[in-house]
């Protein structure tokens, strides 16, 4: 049924005053990211009023962004990837294989999933410190590669195909893992893309655990390298600003070309970060 | 959780079965073997990186450690003896107590005001859900870093204010204002989340529920206050639940945009067992720190499970 119009202008009058308030903070990082530094003590206006392009490369060459840049892409590709691979084989073993204490298994790691990283990490941290392991891409990947989030999903995925088609396969004499391989993965692409968004998104906004194993700009991550931006150039504001949004486009980029796999991905796990 | 399929029975019924059991049982040990190489890597990094720190943490709490020598003297409860009796456990635990309150109180109203506002069908949603949802996938250092300018004296809300004639304060100089900026950037960081929850709540409702109360007359108002409200009551537990546990665990805002301070007033737990460990080697005490906001955590998922097993039904 159909709205009478008062009604619908009245919502989008709501809906537009709120937009407005969510994204002036963006507006005010791209606007102050173009103003000279004495504008960023006068201007107040979201809309740019000088356009100094060059602030940005003058924030990239006064802290290595690109090498920042370039530990974020390698710590989120390897983690994404090992993701796909490991939460996928597993997730498979617990949604379609008979095995002793799968039950158990499972329970104990959804536990695992209710802790608050407080815990964990000081441990974790000692243990990366014991392999050496400080200071290197190891230890920005190799604790993340396999996580519980990601098995959940794909089991939940794996669970709802249907068993005849692996049954037909199996009797056609294909194996367990080229059931696994030719027929559950094809048919979960959605669910891949999906955890591999999450997964981007973690790796890449990730704070706590970068801060705690990285000492020096060669495997810092881009997020780590901002805040620590923010104590060496914390009244330049207007560089500050061209360095935040340059460490925010990836995330901005991947959520408007996904936007349909994450909000799925929210509304079957109900996960946050 | 749903139940899985519990067996894979592959050739017997087809093949007639002259010996099934015989072949049946291969096929169990076939698939354990499967199943072991498929659980291997992942198990292997869980356990040590997730599963072990938990245990081996319950012990370090236990410990007076700095970090560096290899033999953690054993203590026994003294860590949370000292919790106990430490003034800056108690404030800390006010402040997170009253930031988790605040963001549940507000991220279930902003989240239930933009969902109700998306519901309908209508021009421009997909865009609206966009700008909304626009925060909670951009990082928390950079989330704080904008606020922090914005909130700063010569920044973009006082000058706001000044334009109005209002003298703004040094938001987060002063205690309980920097807490209340501290909420209001979560509340905003998550606000598209918990709309994208609402919305998939609301468009789960039955319809010809609705259609029956509107031909009894109950006006727009009533249906929403003695309809929609409570059969989103799940949700909005859920909505709690998730608020309460990302605050109790909130650090990387904190970090950026306060450092927890002034003089306390945003030092919450996560930056009070930051602080205690890392910056002054004290692992053993904020071992413990971290212990007692699991236990908290735990408290409130039990609750969460108690209350959602018995409202479950509309689901």
């Amino acid at each position: 049924m159909r709205q009478p119009l008062a009604l619908r202008l009245g919502r989008h009058a709501l809906l537009i005053t709120g937009a407005a308030v969510v994204i002036v903070p963006f507006l005010w990082m791209f606007t102050t990211s173009l103003q000279s530094r004495a504008e960023t003590y006068t201007n107040t206006s979201v809309i740019p009023t000088s356009w100094n392009w060059q602030n940005y490369l003058t924030a990239w060459e006064a802290a290595p962004f690109g090498q920042y840049y370039l530990n974020s892409v390698v710590m989120a590709v390897g983690i994404v990837s090992s993701h796909l691979v490991f939460d996928a084989m597993a997730a498979y073993a617990f949604a379609r294989l008979t095995f002793p204490f799968r039950n158990t298994i499972f329970v104990v790691l959804l536990a695992a999933l209710m802790v608050p990283t407080f815990v964990t990490i000081i441990p974790a941290y000692t243990i990366v410190a014991d392999l050496g392991w400080i200071d290197t891409y190891a230890a920005l990947i190799v604790p993340r590669m396999a996580d519980v989030f990601g098995i959940i999903l794909l089991r939940q995925f794996f669970v709802s195909i249907p068993q005849e088609l692996e049954d037909a396969a199996r009797i056609d004499g294909c194996s367990r893992i080229g059931t696994f391989l030719r027929i559950i993965v094809p048919l979960s692409r959605p669910a891949f893309a999906t955890l591999a968004i999450f997964s981007f998104l973690f790796a890449w906004n990730d704070f706590l655990w970068p801060l705690l194993v990285t000492n020096t700009d060669e495997v810092r991550t881009i997020q780590i390298g901002l805040s620590s931006f923010v104590g060496r150039y914390g009244t330049s504001w207007n560089y500050l600003m061209a360095g935040t949004l340059t460490a925010t486009i990836p995330s901005i980029l991947v959520f408007l070309f996904f936007q349909r796999a994450l909000v799925r991905g929210i509304t079957t796990s109900g996960l946050k970060d | 959780m749903t139940s899985v399929p519990t067996r894979i029975r592959p050739a017997q019924s087809a093949s007639g079965g002259s010996a099934p059991t015989r072949r049946r049982r291969r096929g169990d040990r076939d698939q354990v073997i499967t199943a072991l190489m498929f659980l291997v890597p992942a198990l292997a990094i869980l356990g040590v990186f997730v599963v072990y720190p938990i245990i081996n943490a319950g012990y370090t709490s236990l410990t007076s450690w700095n970090g560096f020598d290899p033999v953690k003297e054993f203590v026994g409860l003294d860590n949370y003896v000292r919790l106990a009796q430490d003034p800056a456990f108690w404030n800390s635990l006010l402040v997170t107590v009253v930031y988790a309150t605040g963001v549940c109180v507000l991220s279930v109203a902003t989240g239930l005001a933009v969902a109700l506002l998306l519901d309908a069908p209508m021009r421009g949603r997909g865009f609206y859900r966009s700008i909304y949802f626009l925060p909670a996938v951009t990082s928390s250092v950079a989330a704080a870093i904008v606020w922090k300018y914005m909130l700063d004296p010569a920044g973009f809300v006082n000058a706001l204010l000044a334009q109005v004639g209002i003298i703004g304060p040094d938001w987060l100089q002063e205690r309980w204002l920097a807490l209340g900026a501290l909420t209001a950037l979560t509340v905003w960081k998550n606000v598209g989340f918990n709309a994208v929850l609402y919305l998939t709540a609301l468009q789960a409702l039955p319809p010809a529920v609705y259609e029956a109360a509107q031909l009894d007359g109950a006006n727009a108002w009533r249906r929403l206050r003695h309809m929609t409200i409570p059969l989103l009551a799940p949700m909005t537990f859920f909505v709690v639940v998730q608020a309460l546990i990302t605050s109790f665990q909130a650090f990387d805002l904190v970090y950026v945009l306060t450092e927890g301070g002034p003089r306390g007033g945003t030092d919450v737990l996560g930056m009070f067992m930051y602080r205690t460990a890392f910056r002054l080697g004290d692992f053993g005490y904020g071992t413990a720190i971290a212990f007692v906001t699991l236990l908290l955590v735990l408290g409130v998922t039990l609750v969460q499970w108690r209350a959602s097993g018995s409202g479950r039904s509309d689901r």
